[in-house]
């Protein structure tokens, strides 16, 4: 029996000759084309009506700055393969802490931290039932979502918390350095600490590979239960961050904080580049489309839309942005 | 380290699920520097003893020595660290990181603690692929490599890690012949630097080409191992199969004329880039060969004829009328075994039943419910007459052999009686065992009338069971030639890379 394979005599040119190579590079940079085209959109329809203004930029940044904290979290944790849905309730969790320590007495920086060990031991929580029950962490993160926000409910009975501390208020929100608004500062600061980590540092590689392949992540020797388990702990400090900042910003923990986050920090990843699979991510990406949701949102406010309206478009903007963005299947 | 050791001595290695006994007191030694070819039919052990190998399972007794040095293995890294790498059949890179990022994963240089130094990484990776003697850009995307450059990188993953000893699992399966030839130079690279292989393959040539020795498992044991210049290719088949049964493989020309109206005519397909121009006819009961390079626009051609691609120009017609999509192609009695069965095939996770029941629910149910029961009697006659090898019909595809995987593949079409069976590469990762029935099926099948249009790179298969045989070389049919007109391989061989078979009275179809 004699066998021979029969295939091409012709070198096998080492990168696959794909149309995928241009039409790549345009869907991994379609979120700053779609933003370049937000931005014109608005500039010729509503510039002369207060949009085109560096205080109204200024606005957007500002406003989008939880989420787009969240959604650095969140790109780690897509990235590594997973979803967190739960991190608008630990958004609101974080707050009332906070502020339940603040108007307890303790000092703010006691009390900012009791905000983010809640979130920490939440996403701890997420990634162990995660990691060791091997639940999906679509199911374990959307369960968690309503069982925290039931608690957010429960512990003020839905009533605000003021939170009469300057000092945190001026850090966490409200507050300017050389001009710039604290909360500006914070979305810039994580944003580069985020891609440092993501592109420079061996965890990044691993939450990557992990999410990449994970079987052959794990034969090559990481552990990537740890690793996800990590990148749902970053993401329960970060919406615990978040909680501080709009808390600080709104000088009262709310119960309702953070509501539709975990959508908008989603839609931000997404359109930013990562792939909903995991083992591709950018950073920067996800700034870009935090900011251009965060761009939609005001100028749809600008142009006189009322909420539902808002909605309707932004949900659509997104739904569009997405399929663009996304790999085209065969 | 001692040189009057083995590189690897396993003894007495054994190994049962549950009351199964897989491993029966195997004895394996891999001497430095050796290629040594591991054989068998599925199921014959050869996959439980390299995973016990890798650290993937652990054994239930006997003892492992690296170098005269008795090892424990517990996990993968174990066998990492004790120099033994497995490069996967399927590929086990991380398609979304670069080439350079998969060789050094969790390896890396790093600056300092915490961060990497992928310009160091770089250099390392391209240091080690140039050993290989690939000119290969660390920077590229995995994703964007061929399958023969993505072994390429497994095996510098694996160098890169200090592996003595490497286990290879039907590393020619997916590579083109160019491909396996570079894979071969670098087998050999490797068997001079001293590096030890364990080579698995089904592919007689390959083994005889490249091998040192051979050692054939059957039944949880080994029956032979043997330098391979003391062996001769029916002798190996032998041991495997354990009986001679190698008439499945010898031609035998059925004395059949086709003539009369045709079932498919194809008439000047082209589907650029591949497809230029071809047209040919397929008679009822008639065994049609197609022969051609890989990306000759083999697959191409069948997928248009079962309606799943519109031709840019030319026609399809079955039965004097042109298909208009694959529905129509099914209802007029086409159906297609696709090459890659795990992917295109099976619903893996899904019973034996249930994925035989999928194509045919409509012949099952009343319009609306479908009724298992119905089912049950015609799909248990299929397994028997098919000796499709599952405890139930209710086992998921996913714990059966890749023969028997295929065997699904392709009953659960012959439940709706095809006049044309077309089959893409059908016997490819499965076992000669396996290889032999779907064979012999093929031709009982043919004998009942039914066509079949038979793609395969393996030459050996085609000329076994082929009536007739077209010869596809860059997108047209460069020849149309009766099965008993061809006197050997090698003509075949040369006529597929577009040197006609000398012939004394062509066909004339189209």
């Amino acid at each position: 029996m004699q066998s021979k394979a029969i295939s091409s005599p012709k070198p096998i040119p080492s990168m696959r000759p794909s149309m995928g190579s241009s039409l790549g590079f345009i869907q991994d940079y379609s979120v700053y084309f779609f933003f370049a085209a937000v931005l014109i959109f608005f500039a010729v329809t509503i510039g002369d009506q207060g949009f085109l203004t560096v205080n109204n930029f200024f606005n957007i940044a500002r406003t989008t700055a939880m989420i787009s904290i969240v959604s650095f979290a969140m790109t780690f944790v897509i990235a590594s393969g997973e979803l967190d849905l739960s991190v608008g309730s630990v958004c609101a969790l974080s707050a009332l802490t906070c502020g339940l320590a603040i108007q307890g007495g303790y000092d703010w920086y006691v009390a900012a931290s009791f905000g983010l060990l809640s979130g920490l031991a939440i996403g701890l929580a997420n990634g162990l039932l995660v990691t060791k029950i091997g639940i999906p962490s679509f199911l374990v993160t959307l369960g968690m979502m309503q069982l925290i926000r039931g608690v957010d409910m429960r512990v003020t009975y839905t009533n605000p918390v003021a939170i009469p501390d300057p000092t945190f208020n001026s850090l966490f929100g409200a507050g300017k350095l050389f001009g710039i608004p604290s909360l500006i500062i914070w979305s810039v600061l994580l944003a580069v600490v985020g891609h440092v980590v993501l592109r420079y540092t061996t965890f990044g590689r691993r939450v990557l590979a992990t999410g990449g392949n994970r079987l052959s992540a794990d034969y090559s020797g990481i552990n990537t239960s740890r690793i996800k388990l990590y990148t749902f702990m970053l993401s329960g400090l970060a919406a615990a961050l978040a909680g501080l900042l709009y808390s600080g910003m709104m000088q009262t923990a709310r119960y309702n904080f953070g509501e539709g986050m975990e959508l908008a920090a989603i839609a931000a990843v997404i359109l930013g580049g990562t792939s909903l699979f995991g083992g591709k991510a950018s950073i920067i990406g996800t700034f870009a489309g935090a900011l251009m949701i965060g761009t939609i949102n005001n100028g749809l406010i600008i142009m006189g839309l009322d909420v539902s309206e808002q909605m309707m478009v932004a949900g659509g903007i997104i739904i569009l942005a997405v399929a663009f963005a996304r790999k085209p299947s065969h | 380290m001692s040189d009057e050791h083995p590189i690897l001595e396993m003894r007495d290695i054994e190994k049962s699920f549950g009351a199964i006994s897989v491993l029966k007191k195997v004895d394996f030694t891999l001497q430095r520097g050796e290629v040594h070819a591991l054989m068998g039919g599925n199921g014959a052990g050869k996959s439980t003893l390299m995973k016990i190998l890798t650290g993937v399972y652990s054994m239930d007794a006997g003892t492992i020595a690296v170098e005269g040095q008795p090892i424990r293995l517990h996990d993968a890294n174990d066998a990492k660290r004790a120099g033994i790498a497995m490069i996967y059949q399927e590929f086990s890179l991380i398609p979304t990181l670069t080439v350079g990022q998969n060789i050094l994963l969790n390896h890396e240089p790093r600056a300092g603690s915490l961060f990497l130094n992928d310009r160091a990484a770089n250099r390392l990776a391209r240091s080690i692929l140039e050993d290989l003697g690939e000119d290969l850009n660390p920077n590229t995307l995995v994703s964007d490599l061929s399958a023969g450059m993505m072994q390429m990188v497994e095996i510098a993953k694996a160098l890169s890690q200090k592996a003595k000893i490497l286990v290879m699992d039907e590393p020619t399966a997916s590579l083109s012949e160019h491909e396996t030839e570079t894979l071969f130079k670098i087998i050999r690279k490797l068997k001079a630097a001293g590096i030890s292989i364990v080579y698995i393959s089904h592919r007689m040539a390959e083994i005889f080409e490249l091998c040192d020795r051979v050692t054939v498992m059957r039944d949880g044991q080994i029956r032979m191992t043997e330098p391979c210049a003391n062996l001769t290719i029916p002798q190996l088949v032998e041991t495997m199969l354990g009986a001679s049964s190698a008439s499945e493989f010898t031609w035998h020309d059925r004395h059949k004329e086709f003539h009369g109206e045709p079932l498919v005519k194809v008439r000047g397909l082209a589907m650029p880039p591949r497809v230029v121009d071809v047209s040919f006819d397929i008679h009822p009961g008639e065994i049609v060969g197609l022969a051609g390079l890989m990306g000759s626009g083999r697959t191409e051609i069948a997928e248009a004829i079962f309606g799943r691609r519109t031709p840019a120009a030319g026609e399809i017609l079955i039965d004097g009328k042109p298909v208009s999509d694959q529905k129509h192609a099914i209802d007029s009695g086409i159906a297609m075994v696709p090459e890659d069965r795990r992917r295109m095939g099976l619903v893996l996770d899904h019973s034996v039943q249930s994925n035989m029941m999928a194509p045919n629910l409509d012949r099952f149910s009343n319009g609306i419910f479908v009724s298992d029961t119905n089912a049950s009697g015609v799909i248990e006659r299929l397994i028997g007459r098919f000796g499709i090898k599952t405890s139930s019909p209710a086992k998921a595809a996913r714990l059966l052999s890749g023969g028997n995987q295929q065997k699904i593949v392709i009953s659960k079409w012959l439940i709706r009686n095809p006049r044309l069976l077309i089959l893409d590469e059908p016997t490819i990762g499965v076992d000669i065992g396996a290889k032999g029935e779907i064979t012999a099926q093929i031709r009982e099948l043919a004998d009942a009338g039914t066509a079949i249009l038979l793609i395969s790179s393996e030459l050996e298969e085609l000329l076994a069971v082929s009536d007739r045989m077209l010869i596809l070389h860059e997108g047209r049919i460069v020849q149309n030639i009766q099965r008993r007109d061809i006197t050997s391989e090698e003509e075949l061989h040369h006529a597929v890379q577009g040197h006609l078979i000398a012939q004394a009275d062509p066909v004339h179809a189209a």
